[in-house]
């Protein structure tokens, strides 16, 4: 039952994934979890001997320019760097002949393309129709492409381990070949204190018809990629497509690599390659604050702690009729500064039509929240409607405050009430 | 009975003289879990409200009989503690630490799996017998000692669980919360196991989320091997496809881990699913009767 699906699920996991938990109880205030440009991405491969070709990040398309007589004057490739894939099939909107990836045969042409990217916004499959303002390209040597195949390595969740996957088909959605043909997703599973074993190699080459001086070079590739997937504690490193070249050179075409933000804290040379650009500002706002935000498109926002309970309430203002706008969880040691830059995040979204907060306090106390409440009503002010549900920790005392307070509160006294409340005061 | 951990469970507290771990051992010692002691590195000798303090988990074993301790140490030393307290021959280990790197959990997974201890978490509320004994953050005063297991990927919603059938009168076995990180010690099957060869508990309660694939292999297993009566909740309906839900799993991509795929799973087993947070309890109560 556990076939391609549990690693490839992972694999789509992460893949799609736009948010990380942050904690509050031991580990200070989260970011989001961190993906890199394809630039930075081989720079790091290179460095952990990973082959890649030669390529330069540019900012203006004179720039390009330059970069592709650096590169010898050949053929060059100019990429959009934004974070997101299907950037090859993607284009600008209002100009579907501008494709996120360029092959330039002149400086002229690198200019061109450039000039066509950089500061416009690239539709790909994975961007949303609104699309993604491209802000840098990469201009990289072209090379004598032989094959194209696919390489990622996960942690699968049904066998907690590593796994990397491999397929000969290259280049295409990955997702579509899991489906269709799950029977050429080749994997192994592997230990992160060994690495990938050589026999493992062989029979993944075997699997992918790779013999010759080409076998030599999948192991110098894959044994490097597993090694580099532990060493920066990566939650996802994908190569699609990775090439084998004319003269049997395995080599990334592509660099897709995300890391797990819980294991930042030994990687603190990583930071730098952060592009806040390419993120929601509500989000890095919450991240900032230690706080788990997702915005969405709904007009009830809602404050709970807990990602379960917060998604479950959520789905009970749904249930009972009600569009949530945001997903926020304060997390289970959330002080008062914490919840007051909450409430300041959700009453600054222009949809937001009401606010419901639901708390069960375990770590979290009733009255920690009631007190940020009655600050953040002072300093921010509720124009709009507010459910409040208590309970657990120290409730009596945090309904009592907030009945004492001048803040207008409507009290709930379930999850059902409280639904109902907020979906009947915003309709 | 109950599963995992009774009255006689001895307890110590990992990261004891931090200030989480020193609240929580002392709510848990007021809820009446037998504490035994904590262990704090370079800390051995001391005393935290009366509770000694060793260097390390072998001493505390050796000088207090324990055979349980529960995790506050912060997430970069978390993988070290679990392997500290297995090395011990801990039997129940309950790590609430958020935040632990997913590639040392892979290392812990394998060495807890070779050993005879249980991993509860990481990122989890911990563990508790309603009147017992409780090993964790959880609000004591929602519980009652009953007949329904409770497990779950999420905290607070356990809580929600619990108080539902607190309310209803059916009280509690056993509530574990399995924590909401990719890679955790014990997984649904393993409990769905221990519940059902459990006297105390007549019905079992699993709190699911979307994401990953738990779920759908829970519901194959209790299709197969549980004839006690399960109710079940999916957290995350409505949540939108590619945006994750604050634990690192909760996510809906590429069209998997949806939860109307988890409720048709469950359902298929059997399984009284419950179509509002606000139902679990009831949803609990429907199993039975139809049992």
């Amino acid at each position: 039952m556990a076939a391609p699906w549990s690693v490839l699920g992972m694999q789509r996991i992460f893949c799609g994934c736009v948010i990380e938990p942050h904690s509050t109880l031991t580990r200070p205030a989260g970011f989001v979890l961190m993906k890199i440009h394809e630039y930075q991405g081989k720079e790091l491969f290179r460095a952990a001997g990973v082959p890649v070709l030669e390529g330069h990040m540019v900012t203006t398309p004179e720039e390009a320019a330059a970069a592709y007589e650096k590169l010898g004057g050949k053929i060059a490739v100019v990429k959009a760097q934004i974070h997101a894939g299907g950037r090859g099939k993607g284009n600008i909107i209002d100009n579907p002949d501008q494709k996120g990836v360029v092959l330039c045969k002149s400086a002229d042409e690198a200019k061109a393309a450039a000039a066509g990217l950089l500061g416009n916004k690239l539709v790909t499959i994975q961007t949303g129709p609104e699309g993604q303002t491209v802000g840098k390209v990469f201009v990289e040597a072209g090379c004598d492409i032989a094959r194209e195949l696919y390489l990622g390595i996960v942690v699968d969740r049904v066998t907690c381990k590593p796994v990397l996957m491999v397929s000969t088909e290259g280049g295409v959605e990955i997702e579509k070949v899991a489906e269709e043909t799950p029977e050429l997703i080749h994997k192994e599973a592997f230990d992160p204190a060994i690495g990938l074993e050589a026999f493992q190699v062989r029979k993944l080459c075997k699997k992918l018809g790779i013999e010759g001086p080409a076998a030599k070079s999948a192991f110098k590739f894959m044994t490097a990629m597993c090694r580099f997937f532990i060493d920066y504690d990566c939650a996802l490193a994908e190569v699609n497509p990775l090439v084998i070249t004319g003269s049997g050179e395995m080599i990334a075409l592509d660099a897709k690599i995300t890391f797990d933000e819980n294991a930042m804290f030994r990687h603190q040379d990583l930071e730098s390659l952060r592009d806040l650009s390419e993120e929601e500002e509500s989000e890095i706002r919450a991240g900032k604050a230690g706080l788990s935000y997702v915005k969405l498109d709904g007009n009830i926002a809602c404050l709970v702690n807990g990602a379960g309970l917060a998604m479950s309430t959520m789905d009970i203002i749904k249930y009972h009729g009600g569009e949530p706008a945001n997903f926020l969880d304060v997390g289970g040691g959330a002080n008062a500064a914490q919840v007051t830059e909450a409430f300041r995040i959700l009453l600054s979204d222009e949809n937001c039509k009401g606010v419901l907060v639901n708390i069960f306090g375990g770590i979290a106390r009733c009255t920690t929240i009631a007190s940020a409440l009655i600050e953040a009503s002072k300093e921010v002010g509720f124009n709009v409607p507010l459910v409040v549900r208590l309970e657990g920790t120290e409730v009596e005392e945090g309904r009592k405050m907030l009945e004492d307070s001048d803040v207008d509160v409507i009290t709930a006294v379930d999850l059902t009430d409280a639904a109902k409340k907020i979906v009947a005061a915003t309709a | 009975m109950s599963i995992l951990v009774d009255k006689n469970t001895k307890v110590i507290c990992q990261g004891i003289t931090g200030n989480a771990g020193k609240f929580h051992a002392m709510g848990c010692r007021d809820y009446g879990t037998q504490l035994v002691g904590g262990v704090t590195p370079g800390k051995g000798g001391q005393d935290v409200e009366g509770m000694p303090v060793f260097d390390t988990v072998e001493e505390a074993v050796e000088q207090t009989g324990a055979d349980a301790t529960m995790i506050f140490v912060p997430p970069p030393f978390t993988a070290d503690a679990i392997l500290e307290a297995v090395d011990a021959g801990i039997k129940i280990i309950a790590a609430i630490t958020e935040g632990v790197p997913v590639i040392d959990m892979v290392r812990v997974y394998e060495k807890v799996k070779a050993s005879n201890s249980i991993l509860i978490g990481p990122n989890c509320p911990g563990l508790i017998t309603p009147g017992e004994c409780k090993i964790g953050i959880m609000p004591g005063y929602i519980h009652t000692p009953g007949k329904i297991g409770v497990m779950s990927r999420s905290g607070t919603l356990t809580y929600e669980a619990v108080w539902q059938t607190s309310n209803l009168k059916l009280g509690q076995s056993t509530c574990v919360g399995l924590g909401g990180d990719p890679i955790v010690g014990t997984n649904y099957i393993d409990l769905f196991k221990l519940y059902q060869e459990d006297d105390q508990t007549e019905a079992i309660l699993m709190i699911g989320e979307i994401g990953g694939s738990a779920e759908e292999e829970a519901a194959a297993y209790v299709k197969e091997h549980v004839t006690k009566p399960v109710a079940a909740f999916i957290a995350g309906r409505t949540a939108p496809p590619g945006k994750r839900m604050g634990h690192a799993g909760a996510i809906i991509s590429g069209g998997k881990g949806t939860a109307e795929e988890k409720v048709a799973a469950l359902e298929d087993a059997g399984i009284v699913v419950a179509p509002s947070p606000a139902e679990m309890g009831e949803a609990v109560m429907k199993a039975i009767k139809q049992a």
